[in-house]
């Protein structure tokens, strides 16, 4: 058996499944130790991120950030590149999109800003990948190495020019000044009737984030760079045969990434924020990795894997509001779990299944 | 070399996936013998030798040491049995000391006090016992690679070694520094060790060894002794007298020069001139093949003909025009637009992505090509269109363009690197190992199919370690050994005499 092939579905279905229920599994016992019910704990979870419109409309906010942060991770996997720096990179991706809302809002409207918003973001998210994807082709530092140090390196730009040069006149906080109209995304609430979405912060990021989804599809799979891409990724000597250069590649890629992950800004600065202020990344750029890896890498897969993140966060929330036995913090450490099995143990299943799956296609006469 | 044998392997068979490393083997080493086994690269000897180790387990076979039968499922039991191995690439700590790697792994207690002061005593008497000199409080960075060599066989003897494995140990050691080493190994034999040689240099085994057995693809084809051998003969047991596939075709018709080479050095990474002076034409309509053993600068130089390695000096025309290898790097994409097409010698490393689907690997190197492209976009109809004309053409089956290539059998997967390379219509077309791993149908077909290109005008440089493939195919054949082109030969060159070429033991003056 050729190292290990798997059915499409046990791939990308089943070894999620399993990853998800043992890392529910473990949260369960934990959740059975602090002394409360499990079961109970689920429904509360799951109530609170899908139960009414207001839950829907937080876990989708929330997976609209993890969808540019997991489609970030995985163009750069792609490429065999692993971006830890989402994280910065967002953060950097902030500054742009703050400046295109802070210089237009004002004299346009919404519409017209976003545009250069989306450039904004994206131009400095990409900006901040490029020098780790220089130094990984033209000087061999490692990107996981330099991409981690960018992360503190952007934070601390981020705050240097949040207290000092764009803090809001006068003002002890360091942020900017809020937007106006001109530089605030619409809510999903106030564009469909009724209320059904309440006081959620789910906006037209959310259209842009699914836009971003169907241009890595066709990106990855559909155009030249993305051959190119995948090939260097697939098999570094087979693309220099090809004549594919190793250096070009790496840095396209890594700047699409940080794009990517730049653009996160739009939903969070644009659409809810609508203000530039201090770390308002928290975690979305690393919890990227684990989405990816997740989504497997695929847009759609990408998708499900968000609003799988985005529940947690919500529920997560309702469930430490309901249960105050669970904290705030046992929250983080269930959501520590469901990254640790489908992220850092994604394969843990899979050579049992492989075993599983070979055996039961070859039949036993061949055990010589 | 009476008595029992101290190690006698019996019909050891091994296979990773569908490639059979060892078939059959059996071997029998005398007690105080340097044996030699050579056999190119991937004739499977690495894997026989890892297998004595413990790094691989035999799928079937039986393994005696001294006469008796043993399993060695790890190298803590090889140890413990007494057999040693010196690895072709160190396994040492370069920051340690030596006798910090001397005890790694042996180190006798949770204090390393003891354990210390022991190996130094040890290490002492091992010097004076073998004539195995090296500062023991020396950092191994420090050393050159002879003595770092010399700590890899000083741990193998501290841990009891009886019966030493050396793994290709020239490969990294200037002349003076492997004549040293024999005269380490012989006195290791006159102690009573055994010593089991694994090279593929002619030269080395007739220098020391006693007994020497020739390995081919994954088989144990024979055992000499020494004295009773010679280089020409092991050289052709090594390349093999394959069942020889007579091609059919007319004499050639050289025309005008499609392809010029001069002076092309290339050095590779390790710092190491691995093609020297190499200077020859190719015209069109003729194929030239390149023979030599293995591991002799054919594979460098079909890589800096390609683009993939960058030349350290030397010119190259193709079709007339000119490029200067030694300036820059002439990227593989330039190559082919300059009529360059190229059959890499390892397809599963460099020819094909085998995770991709056949249609996808159809257009490797040519997927720029404005056929294959709508704006940015892949044109992907054509693509496969073009896939399917090839598939059918070059009867690559099964004949589905969307299966991964990583299903295809060997033959498959070559014609489908063959078909992409010669249906884009080269002027010169690379060829390396063409028929490597192939099934004989598709071996015939390949043959077949390299000739139609050259009586179309076109020409062919052919690298091959199959002296019959080059045999039976070129019209020409160069023959390398050690980085230089050695000799010239008509088309109907004698084995024999191209054999003594390949081994390096005459040469034309060049």
């Amino acid at each position: 058996m050729s190292a290990g092939q798997l059915p499409r579905w046990v791939d990308f279905g089943l070894i999620p499944a399993f990853n998800l229920a043992a890392a529910f599994l473990v949260s369960g016992l934990v959740v059975l130790l602090i002394g409360e019910n499990p079961i109970e704990a689920v429904k509360i979870l799951i109530w609170g991120s899908l139960g009414y419109g207001e839950g829907i409309g937080f876990t989708l906010f929330n997976a609209t950030n993890f969808i540019f942060t997991g489609l970030a991770v995985a163009v750069a996997f792609h490429a065999g590149l692993f971006n830890i720096g989402g994280e910065g990179q967002a953060y950097v991706g902030g500054l742009g999109v703050a400046l295109a809302c802070l210089a237009l809002d004002r004299y346009v409207p919404w519409w017209v800003t976003l545009p250069f918003a989306v450039l904004g973001g994206a131009l400095f998210g990409a900006a901040w990948a490029f020098i780790p994807a220089w130094l990984q082709a033209k000087r061999g530092s490692h990107v996981v190495i330099t991409t981690i140090m960018f992360n503190f390196i952007g934070a601390a730009l981020m705050g240097y020019l949040l207290v000092d040069v764009l803090v809001k006149p006068g003002s002890m906080q360091p942020e900017t000044r809020t937007f106006e109209e001109g530089g605030r995304l619409p809510l999903l609430n106030a564009l469909l009737p009724g209320d059904f979405f309440g006081t959620s912060q789910v906006n037209l990021a959310l259209i842009i984030a699914l836009i971003a989804c169907v241009f890595v599809w066709a990106l990855i799979w559909r155009t030249r760079l993305g051959y190119e891409i995948r090939t260097f990724g697939a098999n570094p000597a087979a693309a220099v045969y090809a004549g594919i250069s190793p250096v070009r590649i790496t840095i396209i890629t890594m700047m699409i990434s940080g794009g990517l992950a730049g653009l996160m800004a739009i939903n969070e600065i644009m659409g809810a924020q609508n203000r530039l202020l201090l770390e308002f990344v928290s975690g979305y750029g690393f919890v990227g990795i684990a989405v990816a890896l997740m989504g497997r890498a695929h847009p759609i897969g990408i998708v499900l894997s968000a609003i799988l993140f985005g529940m947690l966060y919500q529920g997560g929330a309702e469930l430490s509001f309901e249960m105050p036995a669970i904290t705030r913090d046992m929250i983080v450490v269930i959501q520590g779990l469901v990254i640790l099995f489908a992220g850092a143990l994604e394969y843990m299943f899979r050579p049992a299944l492989v075993q599983i799956f070979s055996f039961a296609r070859t039949p036993a006469t061949q055990a010589v | 070399m009476t008595g029992t044998p101290a190690i006698e392997l019996r019909k050891i068979n091994k296979r990773f996936g569908p490639v059979h490393a060892n078939k059959d083997i059996d071997l029998v080493v005398g007690k105080g013998s340097i044996h030699g086994i050579i056999g190119e690269n991937g004739a499977g000897k690495s894997t026989l030798m890892s297998i004595l180790y413990g790094f691989y387990q035999a799928d079937n076979g039986d393994i005696l040491v001294d006469g008796k039968k043993v399993s060695i499922p790890d190298s803590k039991t090889a140890i413990a049995l007494g057999i040693g191995m010196v690895h072709q690439h160190f396994m040492l700590v370069d920051t340690f000391t030596v006798l910090e790697n001397v005890i790694l792994g042996a180190e006798g207690a949770a204090l390393l006090g003891g354990g210390v002061s022991k190996a130094r005593k040890e290490l002492s008497r091992l010097e004076n016992d073998y004539g195995l000199k090296v500062d023991p409080d020396a950092l191994i960075q420090d050393l050159p690679v002879g003595l770092q060599q010399r700590v890899e066989i000083l741990k193998a003897l501290y841990r009891g070694a009886d019966i030493l494995i050396l793994d290709e140990p020239t490969g990294v050691l200037t002349p003076a520094e492997a004549d040293h080493l024999f005269r380490i190994l012989e006195v290791l034999r006159d102690q009573g060790k055994t010593v089991l040689l694994i090279t593929h240099k002619l030269r080395e085994i007739m220098a020391i060894t006693d007994t020497v057995s020739v390995m081919r693809r994954g088989e144990m084809v024979a055992t000499r002794k020494t004295s009773e051998t010679s280089m020409p003969e092991l050289a052709e047991l090594m390349v093999g007298r394959s069942v020889l596939l007579q091609v059919e075709k007319k004499p050639a018709k050289p025309g005008k020069t499609v392809m010029k080479v001069d002076g092309l050095d290339v050095i590779d990474s390790r710092g190491v001139k691995v093609v020297k002076d190499v200077s020859f034409e190719v015209r069109a309509g003729e194929i030239v093949g390149i023979a030599g053993v293995s591991g002799n600068g054919q594979s460098e130089l079909l890589e800096t003909l390609a683009g993939i390695r960058k030349a350290s000096k030397g010119t190259l025309w193709i079709d007339g025009d000119q490029s200067n290898l030694g300036e820059t790097r002439i990227d593989p994409a330039e190559m082919r637009d300059k009529g360059l097409g190229h059959v890499p010698e390892d397809r599963h490393r460099m020819g094909l992505i085998t995770k991709f689907a056949e249609y996808e690997n159809s257009i490797l190197g040519y997927h720029k090509d404005p056929k294959y492209a709508k704006g940015p976009f892949l044109d992907i109809p054509a693509i496969k269109a073009n896939a399917n004309a090839e598939i059918e053409k070059y009867d690559i089956r099964p004949p589905n363009c969307q299966l991964k290539t990583a299903n295809f059998s060997g033959g498959n997967q070559q014609k489908v690197v063959l078909a992409r390379e010669i249906e884009r219509d080269p002027t010169v077309l690379l060829v390396g190992q063409p028929t490597r791993g192939v099934d004989i149908g598709a071996i015939e077909f390949i043959h077949k199919r390299l000739v139609e290109l050259r009586d179309a005008g076109k020409g062919v440089l052919l690298v091959s370690v199959e002296l019959d493939e080059i045999r039976s195919l070129a019209d020409r054949v160069l023959v390398m050994f050690d980085g230089k082109i050695v000799g010239e030969r008509g088309a109907q060159a004698d084995e024999g005499e191209l054999g003594l070429l390949m081994a390096g033991v005459e040469g034309d003056a060049r």
